[in-house]
């Protein structure tokens, strides 16, 4: 009969598997990417090719060297890279990029044990280390759609390792353009008081979006991954939600001084630190509730920190304190089993009956059992047959 | 899907959906399997204490005749399931692993196997307590697999009081159809089943509830609940939503009525009684007759086996000649597979072909060793806290968490503070997991040595 194989059941699996997961998110984040591409050219192909090729090199090193759970081929590393180069400006110095790829996977992920065990969006560890040390580099945006970006490289871009890239303003000028034609729909109201238009901030087409594109193309490829539950469709919902319950409150308070709702959630990284940043399955809490919990710090944090500090944007340093609160929301928001909640104990019965089963005492009451018991062998006796 | 679900806020809004694999079985006929040479019927097949022998080896048996008694409430008592002699009464390998005492019985060759011990009943007279006596007699347990004692589920403690019998018809679990052939083959006597049950238990009102992947069924029964016309009450077939688990006590409750059992009570808190469509269709059939359980119908299936279907098996017929009959083709060698009992979420791999069918076996699996190759290379990852175990979870636990305590050992925490009580090992955390950990595998240690903790 050969030989009998034991294994513990469940002995059928889900069709879900890491690897399914981040490579569904790299597809989805792959027209996100395209469209960057479209709008600022060959520079940007190249951060992100830089990019995501230095957090591929720092991933597949500290596997490697053995530091690190995972693989390469788990794809976690590609989406942190993606992400990152997204979060750059177009024209970001290469040299820098590679090191914010480097400083993300090595710090972000496997200084903390690799895949799973991160406490920080890795990505965002990188973007905030590449703010810290090139903060020149990283607030310096060029417009999109100029002509002749699929051919020429942004100057800053190509700037030697470890040298500080050519201002852009020159470049710009010698292109008869504004060098604040670049700045960031953010940075022109925190600083000039000037409000980008609707249309211009949903579709960024008409150019001048500077970080990354649409927010309705993120919307959309997010939404993907939603419907497919390849992400947690309540961190984006609540982010978004608590974002414009605050902004709005704001901006009911005094309508001059603050922008409208519309702008803070579609203005910035929002839309992206939203669907894809806060939405990273490590670093977010596992709990239905603290998922809302946690989404709702994030849009808080967001709108605080972008109202009333020095920098423009806030979703990076929102997104990076929720991750540091997370262990903390996953323990207050454990979810109630079944049988456990209130309205359960109030409709529950109102004697205690326990399953070690109904006693003898209390079915004595229907069974008549022993008598029936001591006559059986004599029935069986009468009965065996003789063969 | 699930974002609807959450919305409408469905009742039992956790499990999964697994593959349901029935096709290969689900439209044949339960067949009969012919009686083996030889039969081992353990004396404990069921929760509760073990029946004690009242045969003696050397004695001939008739079909049908007990062979072991019952002194304990928790106990059902055993019936020859051939005709032949008494070989042996000795330890024998269980399912479960450990050699348990068993009773050997050689089948006479040329006997009828014709129950002649059993003696007819007039239903229609007995009172509520003789049928339970009766129910006990028949040596009854859970045909779904729990294999609990029918005659102490279908008691009613003297403060409770029931009024609905719910009968589960789900039969969640992936490739088994056992009940839903029964459903279609035998609703009359499931009806007449029914309606014991809610003599014994005073119900006024009984629910079949079927899962909606088994249309047939529920026409069927409620074809049969037309005909029957039932005095004792209004009998209902309900469709359900099909999903795992479902054929949970407390999920179907919760899927039919939208209540709650509270943890650690049982239905009967909350005036219902839940039994298998099996368990009641075998009542229906044994009652009138006074014969005692000596057969079931078990699904033989999965992708190794060449003749599937549902089978009439005899208690205590050795595995090895189920799956000879069912064309698991016999290579000697190299071949290798695993074979299972029951479902395959919750069924367990037996480690010897010579482990009877007992009274709680409701599917005989058989994958071959090609078949469990692709779980087998999956990576293990460490967690990356999708979630997808706390979404799938019925008991609404925290997998997740509770696995990262398992694998720190902190089993006391785990049962504290993460209710690792109310986990019944259904398996989703497991079949969801996309790290592929083995999430219940360490909770069934955990809750093995909980228990072996509060014993010292």
């Amino acid at each position: 009969m050969g030989t009998v194989e034991i294994r513990p059941a469940p002995h059928v699996r889900g069709e879900r598997t890491v690897e399914k997961i981040m490579l569904n998110v790299v597809w989805s984040l792959l027209p996100i990417c395209a469209f960057y591409v479209f709008q600022y050219g060959v520079s940007a192909l190249a951060s992100i090719t830089v990019v995501t090729g230095a957090c591929l090199l720092t991933e597949r090193w500290l596997v490697r060297t053995g530091t690190q759970a995972g693989n390469i081929g788990d794809y976690s590393a590609t989406i942190t890279g993606l992400l990152l180069a997204l979060t750059l400006p177009p024209g970001f110095p290469l040299w820098m990029g590679a090191i914010a790829g480097f400083v993300a996977i090595g710090l972000g992920k496997g200084l903390f044990g690799g895949l799973g065990f991160n406490v920080f969006n890795p990505a965002l560890v990188g973007r905030a280390f590449a703010q810290a040390a090139f903060p020149t580099a990283i607030a310096t945006y060029t417009p999109s759609f100029l002509p002749g970006r699929f051919t020429e490289f942004i100057p800053s871009s190509l700037a030697w390792p470890l040298m500080i890239p050519a201002d852009a303003a020159l470049w710009l000028k010698a292109k008869h353009l504004d060098a604040l034609a670049g700045a960031t729909p953010l940075a022109k109201w925190k600083f000039d008081g000037v409000m980008v238009g609707a249309n211009e901030l949903v579709t960024s087409l008409s150019g001048h979006m500077a970080v990354g594109p649409s927010p309705l193309l993120i919307l959309l490829c997010g939404s993907y991954l939603a419907l497919r539950r390849y992400l947690d469709w309540r961190i984006p919902m609540s982010i978004l939600g608590g974002a414009a319950v605050v902004a709005w409150a704001l901006f009911a308070f005094n309508p001059t001084h603050y922008p409208n709702p519309f702008f803070m959630l579609f203005s910035g990284g929002l839309i992206l630190g939203a669907v894809y940043m806060a939405t990273d399955m490590a670093t977010s809490p596992v709990t239905p509730r603290g998922m809302w919990l946690y989404g709702g710090l994030i849009g808080l944090l967001t709108v605080v920190i972008r109202y009333y500090s020095g920098l423009p944007e806030g979703v990076m340093y929102a997104i990076l304190i929720a991750n540091a609160a997370t262990p903390l929301i996953e323990r207050i928001t454990q979810p109630t089993p079944f049988g456990k909640s209130a309205l359960a104990a109030r409709r529950g019965a109102s004697y205690p009956l326990n399953p070690s089963y109904i006693s003898r005492e209390d079915a004595g009451a229907v069974t008549p059992k022993k008598r029936i018991l001591k006559n059986k062998p004599k029935r069986d006796e009468r009965r065996t047959p003789t063969h | 899907m699930k974002l609807l679900n959450y919305f409408r806020g469905e009742a039992f809004q956790r499990g999964v959906h697994p593959a349901s694999r029935k096709e290969a079985t689900a439209d044949r006929r339960i067949r009969r399997l012919p009686y083996p040479p030889r039969v081992t019927v353990p004396l404990v097949q069921h929760i509760g204490k073990p029946p004690h022998a009242i045969v003696k080896v050397g004695q001939d048996v008739v079909r049908g005749q007990p062979i072991a008694r019952a002194d304990d409430w928790l106990s059902v008592p055993h019936h020859a399931p051939v005709t032949g002699v008494v070989e042996a009464i000795e330890l024998r390998p269980t399912a479960r692993g450990p050699w348990a005492q068993a009773i050997v019985i050689r089948s006479q060759a040329g006997a009828t196997q014709e129950d002649l011990w059993g003696k007819t009943r007039d239903m229609e007279a007995a009172t509520g307590a003789d049928i339970l006596q009766a129910v006990w007699d028949t040596g009854m347990v859970g045909l779904g697999g729990a294999a609990f004692p029918t005659h102490a589920k279908l008691s009613v403690p003297k403060q409770a009081k029931v009024h609905t019998l719910v009968v589960n018809g789900c039969e969640c679990e992936p490739y088994l159809t056992c009940d839903h052939r029964v459903m279609v083959e035998e609703a009359d006597d499931l009806v007449r089943g029914i309606r014991y049950a809610m003599r014994v238990t005073g119900a006024v009102r009984a629910i079949v509830g079927i899962e909606d992947n088994k249309p047939e069924a529920v026409e069927a029964v409620e074809a049969a609940i037309a005909r029957a016309n039932a005095p004792e009450g209004a009998i209902h077939a309900e469709a359900v939503p099909t999903k795992y688990p479902q054929g949970s006590e407390k999920m179907l409750l919760m899927a039919l009525f939208g209540v709650e059992i509270p943890s650690g009570q049982l239905p009967v808190a909350m005036g219902m009684v839940v039994n298998n469509v099996g368990t009641l269709a075998a009542l229906g059939r044994l009652l009138p007759l006074g014969q005692g359980l000596t057969e079931r119908v078990v699904t033989v299936t999965g992708p190794g086996v060449a003749r599937p279907g549902d089978y009439r098996v005899a208690i205590g017929t050795p595995l090895k000649f189920v799956m000879d009959y069912a064309g698991v083709e016999a290579k000697a060698g190299l071949d290798r597979r695993q074979v299972i009992l029951g479902g395959p979420m919750m069924g367990q791999a037996i480690a010897s072909l010579d482990v009877p069918i007992t009274k709680g076996v409701s599917g005989v699996l058989v994958f071959r060793h090609d078949d469990m190759l692709a779980n087998d290379r999956r990576k293990t990852y460490p967690c990356i806290k999708c979630g997808e175990c706390v979404e799938s979870c019925p008991m609404g636990l925290n997998p997740s968490t509770l696995g990262m305590l398992a694998a720190k050992r902190e089993y006391d925490l785990m049962g504290s503070d993460y209710h690792l009580g109310d986990c019944f090992e259904c398996g989703c955390c497991t079949y969801v997991c996309p790290s592929n950990i083995p999430l219940v595998q360490q909770f069934r240690v955990a809750k093995q040595i909980l228990r072996e903790r509060a014993v010292a």
